[in-house]
């Protein structure tokens, strides 16, 4: 090869500059032309500085005591309905007479709590499961590969019930219960981006080199799962805010009177003919959080699928 | 339409545009190929050659434009043609086969099925018709046991059968022109040789006009009648295949030429030639001779030559801004000729 | 093929067997059935004498081998509430629940092909935005909130349909809605991402450059191979779907086992329950086997591997 290179004609070179924006620049790029990562963060940060400041909101008195009852005021109506609407409650009141609105801020705090320490339990177990399946092969890899289809045979949702009702029903149980089964997405999709990261020729390289195994796979196979990684922990964070809300509905989740969402389903359940908002609210905001997350992952996959490239 | 030609092209250009701009991948080719006669397209990877062939099928990516001064086949203008009319010569006037036999066919049906399928389509619907001709052809691109491949799936078959498979295919219809894009560029050196054979013997048999697309050129020595070498999306060298390997004029050709070794001539331990640097980008207007910049020749008036090409004799062409004599004596003095 | 299918069907039967000891374990560990036979007004006595009778006072390894020996022969034993055989109890309700999820995997099948089919055939385009919406909303939508919300607006605002219960098959209709949405998202984006693999591969330039009409291209050259993958993941869902029918069934109060699990666990009738949970499971299991089966068979190169 001699030193002519195509950038040394000024015209050309231009071409390629035109053609390879900076690294920096091309995300910069993606991230903004990614609306739905936009619109999802935009929403997830609302929901989160919501849940996170409800103490400071009650506090200073913009929204009320979740547990506060008043039986004197039960079942008003939100602020569109003209009739039994009462100006203190903006959102109504459910069937003891609590503040609906605070409930619901309340309640974003609790999916929030489970779905990050599901996520961070699910995602620790799946990691290790799939990162050393990946890159161990062989055995381990069969023997990981078992306990995934295992994991995959048990229907999730009816031994979480079954295990809330041998450990009892509480917050924490459903944390670890969800914990320990929402793994199994983790535990595939890093096993298969282990295995082709250890194909890598630098990742072989370093083998040769004599590095360590432990070194191999934090210093060269993690950096290379970690965007998948986060990808997964948005999806998963989701599934588990679903889970919770379903659990709860059915009476076997978070127990009263704490405010979750899909408990406050449940109690409106018996109200939904005459008032529907009551199901309406909780299960809206349900699915803003679940949409925002959804969408901030997707974004978060497309633009790290492009640094990737 | 003049004498027996088939084809005859002018000024074909490709532009496909990008986020960048507008991507000129060929920019203005011209040729003509006659009935039973080859027509070898010469280039490095991403000079424009497969897109050249593409254009000619109509399969270009839906983004791509094609436009040109001239395209008839067959004395027919086929520029303004529609898909449904396009597809209507596809297959059975103009055939193509592929560069890739492991991923050209269809994984999920027979040998048999693929092959039939093309002349049920364009031909006649009668089963057996169609399965005799492929068991025919089968035999003809020297496949033994041809009645029993017919239910074999492609992934039984290695490489080479594969492309003897797509040659088969391609033929099944009796189509005047083939295209053939790198078609064996995928295989193994030995099998090169044969289904190259077999490529310039059924030509010979079916009297069809063919396009061969390579970046070998000790294909191109074997089997073309013209040839025509690319550069960057333009043609920077054409004419008779003789003259060309006697008498290569353009500073690429000849470079290309150095690349081969020949034996008895080439000294043991001596160096095989290369042409140094890589094929610019095509993004944007673009002016001058594309070859400048990996040129030993070039100039300041490199930078603004027109691009018409210098016309000797016997259609031999080049577009350069030497004269045929300092061409001549440029590749002589690199050692070629 | 057939050694693939034996080394896979062993290790299919291996995982229903940790399966069921897990949740055996699992629910004899925790919780004290004699209690639950025994009813409220038991005294110490009878509950000490039920559990001699009914072997809790043994190791509970011992109480899973002569479950799982009895399972095998196909006794699931009694229901401590009911005290009606298991099976009986099951097989009398097991058609509703797999006609809802047969009925909501086809649902999801015929919304999500076309869609995907038709999105992957215009990237981009309007058609492509509209289902890539549909899909990011539906993935959101929680199904047990989805299913009241149906309640309310087609069975009481318009009273179009029928909300509980599971005589007629319009009974049915919005059960079947309510869980085969949410398959959707995934199957629609597995056909879309398939069908542009599919449609940019070598074969489908092969396919055109033969002249073949674009619907011979799309039908049988494109969808065939697309569809391989989709088919495995509706097996899958399917499995999951089973799941999801014990929300579905108890808020429509259809009577199937997805039902019979809710209630069974209300009332810690741990037979039942063990026996539920053993059936999700050897479907998952056998939906997964056929599906990687029928992959094989599909697509001829996977049982050459």
């Amino acid at each position: 090869m001699t030193d002519a290179s195509p950038s040394s004609q000024p015209s050309l070179r231009i071409a390629e500059e035109i053609l390879e924006p900076s690294p920096m620049a091309k995300l910069r790029r993606r991230i903004f032309k990614n609306y739905s990562f936009l619109i999802g963060a935009f929403i997830l940060v609302l929901i989160v500085s919501i849940a996170l400041l409800a103490p400071v909101l009650e506090a200073s008195g913009w929204i009320q005591d979740p547990y506060a009852q008043d039986l004197s005021k039960r079942l008003n109506n939100p602020f569109w309905h003209e009739k039994k609407f009462d100006a203190d409650h903006i959102l109504g009141t459910d069937k003891v007479g609590r503040d609906y609105l605070s409930r619901l801020v309340y309640g974003a705090q609790i999916s929030l709590l489970i779905g990050f320490s599901t996520m961070i339990i699910s995602g620790f177990i799946g990691t290790v499961l799939g990162v050393s399946a990946g890159y161990f092969g062989g055995r381990i890899d069969m023997v990981v590969n078992f306990i995934i289809n295992t994991r995959l045979a048990m229907p999730v949702f009816l031994v979480a019930m079954a295990a809330v009702v041998a450990f009892g029903a509480s917050l924490l149980v459903v944390i670890m219960v969800l914990g320990l089964f929402l793994w199994d997405r983790f535990a595939v999709v890093m096993r298969s981006i282990t295995m082709q990261a250890r194909d890598l020729d630098y990742v072989k390289a370093a083998r040769a080199l004599g590095c360590s195994t432990p070194y191999i796979i934090v210093r060269e196979i993690f950096p290379n799962v970690l965007s998948s990684l986060t990808v997964v922990a948005t999806v998963e964070m989701a599934n588990a805010i679903l889970l919770e809300a379903a659990l709860s509905f059915l009476g076997f989740g978070v127990q009263a009177p704490t405010p979750s969402w899909g408990l406050m389903l449940n109690e409106g359940r018996e109200y939904m003919f005459f008032s529907a908002w009551l199901l309406a609210l909780p299960g809206g905001c349900l699915f803003l959080l679940v949409l925002a997350i959804n969408l901030f992952g997707d974004g978060l996959r497309d633009v790290a699928l492009e640094r990737e490239r | 339409m003049s004498g027996d030609n088939i084809l005859e092209v002018q000024n074909l250009k490709v532009d496909i545009p990008v986020t960048a701009g507008m991507l000129h991948p060929v920019r203005g080719v011209s040729f003509t190929v006659a009935r039973g006669e080859t027509l070898c397209i010469v280039g490095e990877s991403g000079c424009g050659k497969s897109l050249t062939s593409l254009a000619l099928m109509g399969l270009l990516p839906k983004t791509a434009i094609r436009t040109a001064d001239r395209m008839d086949f067959l004395g027919q203008d086929i520029r303004d043609f529609k898909e449904r009319r396009m597809a209507a010569l596809r297959g059975v006037k103009m055939a193509m086969i592929f560069q890739e036999p492991m991923t050209s066919l269809n994984p999920a049906y027979t040998i048999g099925n693929q092959l039939m399928e093309v002349y049920r389509r364009h031909i006649s619907k009668n089963g057996s018709e169609a399965r005799a001709r492929a068991i025919f052809l089968l035999e003809k691109v020297g496949i033994s046991a041809a009645a029993s491949r017919l239910s074999q799936y492609p992934h039984q078959l290695s490489g080479g059968l594969r492309q003897r498979v797509m040659i088969a295919m391609s033929l099944m219809c009796g189509p005047d022109l083939i295209i053939a894009d790198e078609p064996t560029t995928a295989l193994d050196v030995t099998i090169q040789a044969q289904i190259l054979h077999l490529l310039a013997e059924l030509q010979d048999e079916f009297e069809m006009g063919m396009i061969l697309i390579t970046h070998d050129l000790g294909v191109v020595a074997r089997v073309a009648d013209q040839v025509q070498v690319m550069y960057a999306g333009t043609t920077v060298e054409e004419g008779p295949c003789q003259a060309v390997f006697d008498n290569p004029l353009h500073p690429y050709t000849a470079g290309l030429l150095r690349c081969i070794p020949v034996p008895g001539k080439a000294k043991r331990g001596s160096k095989l030639g290369s042409v140094p640097g890589i094929v610019p980008n095509l993004v944007g207007d673009l002016q001058g001779c594309m070859f400048r910049n990996r040129c030993a020749h070039a100039s300041s008036i490199c930078e603004t030559l027109s691009g018409e090409p210098t016309r000797i004799d016997d259609g031999h062409a080049f577009t350069c801004r030497l004269t045929p004599e300092e061409a001549a004596k440029t590749a002589a003095v690199q050692g070629v000729a | 093929m057939l050694v693939y299918a034996l080394k896979r069907t062993f290790v299919a039967f291996l995982i229903l067997i940790v399966v069921s000891g897990l949740t055996f374990s699992l629910s004899h560990l925790s919780t004290d059935p004699a209690l639950t036979i025994g009813g409220e007004n038991a005294s110490d006595e009878d509950i000490e004498a039920i559990r001699i009778l009914y072997g809790f006072d043994r190791p509970v390894y011992e109480q899973y081998f002569s479950w799982l020996g009895r399972a095998l022969q196909g006794d699931f034993g009694e229901s401590y509430h009911y005290k009606a055989p298991v099976v009986e109890m099951i097989s009398g309700r097991i058609g509703t629940t797999m006609t809802l999820g047969v009925a909501a995997i086809l649902f999801a099948l015929i919304v999500s092909i076309p869609l995907g089919t038709v999105a992957a055939m215009r990237p981009n385009s309007l058609i492509d935005r509209f289902a890539l919406l549909i899909a990011v909303l539906g993935q959101a939508l929680p199904t047990f909130w989805f299913a009241l919300m149906m309640i309310i607006v087609f069975g009481v605002w318009w009273r179009w349909l029928p909300i509980s219960g599971n005589t007629t098959w319009a009974h049915f209709v919005m059960p079947t809605i309510a869980l085969g949405y949410y398959a959707t998202p995934a199957l629609m984006r597995l056909t879309r991402a398939g069908m542009i693999e599919v449609l940019a591969s070598d074969y489908i330039r092969t396919a055109r450059a033969k002249g073949l009409s674009p619907t011979s291209i799309l039908f049988k050259h494109a969808l065939r191979n697309a569809i391989i993958p989709v088919v495995a993941l509706a097996a899958v869902w399917f499995g999951f779907m089973l799941g999801g029918s014990i929300v579905i069934e108890t808020i429509f109060n259809l009577k199937g086992i997805g039902w019979l699990s809710y209630d069974a666990l209300l009332r810690s009738d741990l037979p039942v329950v063990q026996a539920i949970v053993l059936i999700f499971a050897s479907f998952y299991v056998v939906l997964t086997l056929s599906a990687d089966l029928l992959n094989a068979y599909l697509d001829p190169r996977i049982s050459v591997r």
